[in-house]
């Protein structure tokens, strides 16, 4: 059964230049002059259970907008999006934390709208915390934590959720080695489990490591799907090819 | 699609915390300032009605209290409600969950504030004025009715501010507007016959005569009333919650 499933989706954002005015806004509806900007077109994509798939591409690609799409913070402008089971994301280091509550009122507020219910975050919140190895700062205000600290605590809360698929946008990049280390370790097990795991990254190490299958994202079009080998040497490639023409 | 597993109470319970909590963790006096503001209040409007202006209304800082606690929560939690939604936008851009709950939660924040400035009103009218009656039954009633009240009306206005941010200041100025047109420092029956209709078909004067109407004649409000503010509580909730519902499919974009 395919957990994901992406047709022909696109995605249009209006570009409005600051302009938020109503007149303005009026005027721009009614002339339908306003400036598009396409972030995804024309998407196909087929996840089945199990998979753990890496995106890649350039900064604007589309990674994000795919990702959040998927996991259903925003939706597609064209095209059918399906997503079948319970989905984890974690789009953003520290959404949803607010500096002035603690640690653990952090990881309840985040659980729960995570869609923990109070018992699973009372069945986990212990293994939450010595996950993201903070114990000792759990009732202090999370602005008082390092980066690196909160992004431990958000990875934390997210890959503990029971969920069919996970969702990870550029976040492991902030944590040090032994905490990289412990989130791939962490993957890897969510993988043995049978779940799947969409996930992008800037970094080529991570996600030949983590991913079998690679989506190249170009311009909001998918310009490469396939193997995680195959499709990295292809984009290093091609990023060689751009470097040595430009100079 | 998906299906909608979360757990709400548990999402309620932790928005209102996070907004309690975040508002008066830093103050030594806490939650007395939700006290303080209305008797302030109180205390400027019965020096300038009884002093400056030649005193009409009998037990007059009861009967300004009485207006004012019910007006404080209307307009607190339906400008609060109004930009809920831009002030949790990291959130709304970046989780899924049903996106009614925040300014559904800021309302039931103020709530919080609104009941504790309710059980001081009951004590000083206990005291002070009429006493306890059995009519205070219909407390629950009228002020629950204004609470789904202003839930519909935080729930259109906070899909609004998200697409046009002069939302704000249009509720801003209604507050300020309404404040005159409710008969909290004046009566009712101060009010010449042509103008009653506006007064008969604005809910927060409904909720604030039904008040008057328990609280000082220890009397229940009019059923014609109760009925009407029901009726118009209900269409704000249903109203709010289609217009949400139509519009926030585009939200997160806007944020």
């Amino acid at each position: 059964m395919s957990m994901i499933e992406l047709q022909s989706v696109s995605k249009r954002y209006h570009l409005h230049h600051g302009r938020l005015l109503l007149a303005k806004q009026v005027a721009t509806r009614l002339r339908r002059e306003a400036a598009e900007f396409w972030a995804l077109r024309n998407v196909n994509l087929r996840v089945e259970a199990g998979e753990t798939v890496g995106l890649i591409g350039a900064n604007g690609a589309g990674k994000s907008t795919l990702l959040n799409i998927v996991a259903g913070v925003t939706s597609a402008t064209e095209g059918s999006v399906q997503v079948a089971g319970r989905v984890a994301a974690l789009l953003e280091l520290g959404s949803g934390f607010h500096p002035d509550l603690t640690g653990r009122e952090n990881i309840h507020l985040n659980a729960a709208l995570l869609g923990y219910s109070r018992r699973q975050t009372r069945q986990s919140i212990d293994s939450i915390i010595d996950f993201a190895g903070v114990a000792e700062f759990i009732d202090e205000p999370l602005r008082t934590y390092s980066s690196g600290m909160t992004a431990r605590l958000g990875f934390a809360v997210a890959i503990h959720l029971q969920s069919e698929i996970l969702i990870l946008d550029e976040v492991l990049a902030v944590g040090d080695q032994a905490f990289q280390n412990q989130c791939i370790d962490k993957i890897h097990a969510f993988r043995r489990q049978g779940k799947t795991l969409l996930f992008a990254s800037h970094a080529p190490g991570f996600v030949e490591d983590i991913c079998q299958r690679v989506l190249w994202l170009e311009s909001g079009r998918l310009r490469r799907d396939g193997p995680a080998r195959e499709v990295l040497a292809a984009y290093s490639q091609s990023l060689a090819g751009v470097s040595v023409a430009s100079v | 699609m998906r299906a909608a597993t979360h757990d709400h109470l548990y999402v309620f319970s932790n928005l209102i915390a996070k907004d309690f909590k975040v508002r008066y963790r830093n103050m030594s006096l806490g939650i007395f300032w939700s006290l303080l503001n209305p008797l302030i209040m109180m205390i400027v409007l019965t020096y300038v009605f009884t002093k400056v202006f030649p005193p009409t209304i009998e037990n007059f800082p009861l009967f300004v209290l009485i207006g004012l606690i019910p007006f404080n929560f209307f307009a607190l939690a339906w400008a609060t409600g109004t930009i809920s939604i831009l002030n949790n936008a990291a959130l709304v851009k970046k989780v899924r969950f049903h996106r009614e709950v925040i300014p559904i939660s800021v309302v039931l924040g103020n709530v919080i504030h609104f009941a504790i400035q309710v059980l001081l009103l009951m004590v000083l009218v206990a005291v002070f004025g009429a006493g306890i009656n059995r009519h205070w039954f219909w407390l629950p009633v009228v002020l629950g009715l204004e609470v789904i009240f202003v839930c519909g009306l935080a729930l259109a206005f906070a899909a609004f501010d998200v697409y046009f941010r002069d939302t704000r200041y249009v509720v801003e100025s209604a507050n300020l507007l309404l404040f005159w047109m409710v008969p909290i420092f004046y009566s009712f029956e101060q009010i010449p016959e042509a103008y009653r209709l506006f007064y008969e078909l604005n809910p927060v004067a409904a909720v604030v005569l039904a008040c008057q109407k328990i609280f000082l004649q220890g009397a229940s409000p009019p059923h014609s009333l109760l009925i009407k503010l029901a009726l118009v509580s209900a269409g704000s909730l249903a109203a709010g919650l289609v217009i949400f519902g139509r519009l926030k499919k585009g939200i997160a974009d806007y944020l």
